[in-house]
């Protein structure tokens, strides 16, 4: 299992499509996961609507959106076993209200939905086999959070049925041997900062293996320090369209000069290895840069 | 408010409480604290609050660190950007887990029913570790300090959260959380209550236990209980935030990006507002690319023009083809601000540029300050300056 996390509006949707392209194109049956029902990835895949069900976006390559209350559904009538029973459940006022009022269920909810996709032997009736999970996890902050959920579940719950399950989510969180957490950063100077607080939190605090930070949106280097000064003559001429395009050859030049200065701020910073990703000067990103993104990860 | 030159001074005009809403990553911290800037250089006292846990707002306005009490900002440091401080800024960082022990505190009816309270396993998992708390104590703390008035304007950055609303539902979701009548009485099978309630109640409590195990629902209980004498107090507050909220002085700023995600969220989050009856103050726009309108046309010779003046048709070729795709990324921005606009019926969307220099100082936050206070006019004279 892979979780891809980070601050918000880093891409970390684009990323976990790109990962999950990247596994199905090698192979691998994968399913990306999106949380907190943003429908992001459907977004990726325009004429797919993505919900609590899986489906297949293409070869080898599925995806889900994990509702709460769904999630709570299944399990409750994975524990339960008897429909009639569980539908008695959800009418209760008083069901109702402990399920809304308790706060962490729905994290633990999604989790222990997760978990459930990661197995082998899938508890839910013809579930398909998965060998790889992709997680768009929430954003920094509650992501520390969210992945602490089952950990917090497991204390409060010292015994009985919910400690056993919590405390069986958080060693799949934390087995450094099948789960990986991959963030991705913005090269910029708060965004370097964050992660690299971030990757501390996750590895110190919630005691997960931190595989990969991911620069995303890398301005190229278009042009050279001696062209961009044979421009800057240009740029501050007369007006019109050699002017502006003088000037946005400048700025294209001073981004990628100051983004791979934060570049190296964030290969100081972070412990895992840093990969980079461009830059797509693409109105609006859909799959097919997504794929183009995939052909990029390693 | 002009429609054609929307003025944040305006729609800030009387307001004492300012909540900057949206998404994560569209620069919400900088805004607010841009924000808070320009009204104490206008000469109010004003307190930014952020829940951030990354220190984002900190780092912007030059502090080391934020504390969950209020500190000013020096106004030297203003001076040096250019900024004539005639109020006071000042600053915080809250602590959820502080503020709510604060909270715990003040609403408890003795010392016993605090400690009760601040022992219990439960309070101290959920009160610091788990999602949720944050929004909770973020509403919490600006109903206190708005209620003490030690200051003109709050400004409020909201919580990173993925879903701007789980900050809206956050004092409904308090008063449910500590309302534990329903689950205190189940629990005493022998209550006048639970036999009125019915077989069927019991019923669902025995298969509660079954899942849950009896244990947590008996600490679950204890939890509820020992918040028993707080319950009408908590009630009482969570209206009180309700109508600070709702209250013509509070106003929600929508903060957004420019791509086609963020502006779909900044029009789903408008429209919650609206539902619930909250004040709309406007919407920004951040990192936005702004077209250099008069040229098109003109840019269709442009590489060969542009190898005549530079002499070098290699660099002129790829000049021209950034200059084109730079283009293209200032006219997804307007059509999708257009859009943004038709949704939400709002007169005016302040557009903020995209600047070349990254923003996390106070001279880049000066900067942005500079954008928000002017008038339609002037940002795009002030942006013309700029790719």
């Amino acid at each position: 299992m892979v979780i891809v996390t980070g601050k918000g509006g880093v891409g970390k949707t684009t990323v976990s499509v790109a990962l999950g392209m990247r596994a199905a194109a090698e192979g691998k049956r994968t399913i990306v996961c999106e949380v907190a029902a943003q429908e992001n990835a459907s977004r990726m895949f325009e004429h797919t609507t993505v919900g609590f069900h899986e489906v297949e976006l293409e070869e080898n390559l599925w995806a889900i959106s994990i509702d709460p209350d769904e999630s709570m559904r299944e399990y409750v009538l994975l524990q339960l076993k008897v429909r009639a029973m569980r539908d008695m459940l959800f009418r209760s006022r008083i069901f109702n209200y402990l399920a809304a009022a308790t706060p962490g269920l729905k994290e633990l909810v999604t989790i222990g939905k997760i978990w459930e996709l990661a197995q082998l032997d899938r508890k839910v009736k013809s579930g398909r086999k998965y060998d790889l999970v992709i997680v768009d996890a929430p954003a920094t902050g509650h992501g520390v959070g969210f992945l602490q959920t089952p950990r917090t579940f497991a204390n409060i719950a010292r015994v009985g049925p919910i400690h056993s399950q919590a405390q069986t989510l958080d060693n799949f969180i934390t087995d450094h041997d099948n789960t990986g957490v991959a963030i991705v950063a913005l090269p910029e100077e708060m965004p370097v900062n964050e992660s690299a607080a971030l990757e501390h939190d996750l590895v110190e605090e919630v005691g997960v293996a931190v595989d990969r930070v991911y620069l995303n949106g890398l301005y190229p280097e278009r042009f050279s320090k001696d062209e961009a000064e044979s421009l800057s003559a240009l740029a501050a001429g007369e007006d019109g369209a050699p002017k502006a395009a003088a000037r946005a050859a400048l700025s294209e030049f001073g981004r990628a000069r100051s983004q791979r200065a934060q570049l190296a701020r964030l290969r100081r910073r972070a412990q895992a290895p840093v990969k980079t990703l461009p830059f797509l000067f693409e109105p609006d990103l859909g799959p097919e840069a997504a794929r183009r993104l995939s052909k990029r990860l390693t | 408010m002009s429609p054609k030159s929307p003025r944040l001074s305006d729609a800030l005009e009387g307001k004492e409480v300012v909540i900057c809403a949206g998404s994560g990553g569209v620069g919400k911290t900088t805004t607010s604290a841009a924000i808070a800037t320009g009204l104490a250089a206008r000469g109010m006292k004003v307190c930014v609050l952020t829940i951030d846990p990354a220190k984002r707002l900190a780092d912007s306005l030059g502090l080391a660190e934020l504390g969950n009490d209020a500190r000013r900002v020096e106004p030297k440091l203003f001076e040096q950007q250019g900024i004539e401080m005639k109020g006071e800024l000042w600053a915080m960082m809250l602590d959820p887990k502080a503020t709510f022990d604060e909270l715990i505190a003040r609403q408890a009816p003795d010392e016993e029913s605090r400690d009760r309270v601040l022992e219990n396993p439960i309070y101290q998992q959920i009160s610091g570790a788990l999602a949720g708390s944050q929004e909770y104590m973020a509403m919490e703390k600006l109903f206190e300090l708005h209620t003490e008035g030690g200051y003109d304007v709050l400004v409020l950055d909201t919580p990173p959260s993925r879903n701007a609303l789980d900050f809206l539902e956050a004092p409904g979701r308090l008063t449910q959380f500590i309302e534990g009548k329903s689950l205190k009485v189940f629990m005493k099978p022998t209550g006048f209550a639970a036999k009125v309630a019915g077989r069927g109640a019991t019923v669902a409590l025995s298969v509660m236990k079954r899942i849950l195990g009896f244990d947590l629902i008996a600490d679950l209980a204890e939890f509820f209980n020992a918040f028993s004498g707080m319950v009408d107090g908590f009630q009482a507050r969570a209206k009180r935030v309700n109508k600070l909220l709702a209250s013509p002085t509070t106003c929600f700023l929508v903060v957004c990006g420019p791509q086609g995600e963020p502006i779909d969220e900044a029009v789903y989050f408008h429209r919650k507002l609206v539902e619930a009856k909250l004040p709309f103050g406007g919407v920004n726009v951040n990192k936005v690319h702004y077209p250099a309108e008069k040229l098109r046309g003109e840019a269709e010779d442009l590489p060969a023009v542009l190898a005549e003046k530079l002499g070098d048709e290699d660099l002129a070729r790829r000049v021209a083809a950034n200059f084109s795709d730079y283009q293209a990324l200032a006219e997804r921005d307007a059509r999708n601000i257009e859009h943004l606009a038709r949704e939400m019926r709002a007169t005016g969307v302040i557009r903020v540029p995209y600047l070349d220099e990254d923003v996390h100082d106070l001279a880049g936050l000066a900067q942005i300050n500079r954008y928000l206070f002017a008038t339609g006019e002037e940002r795009v004279a002030m942006a013309a300056g700029r790719a």
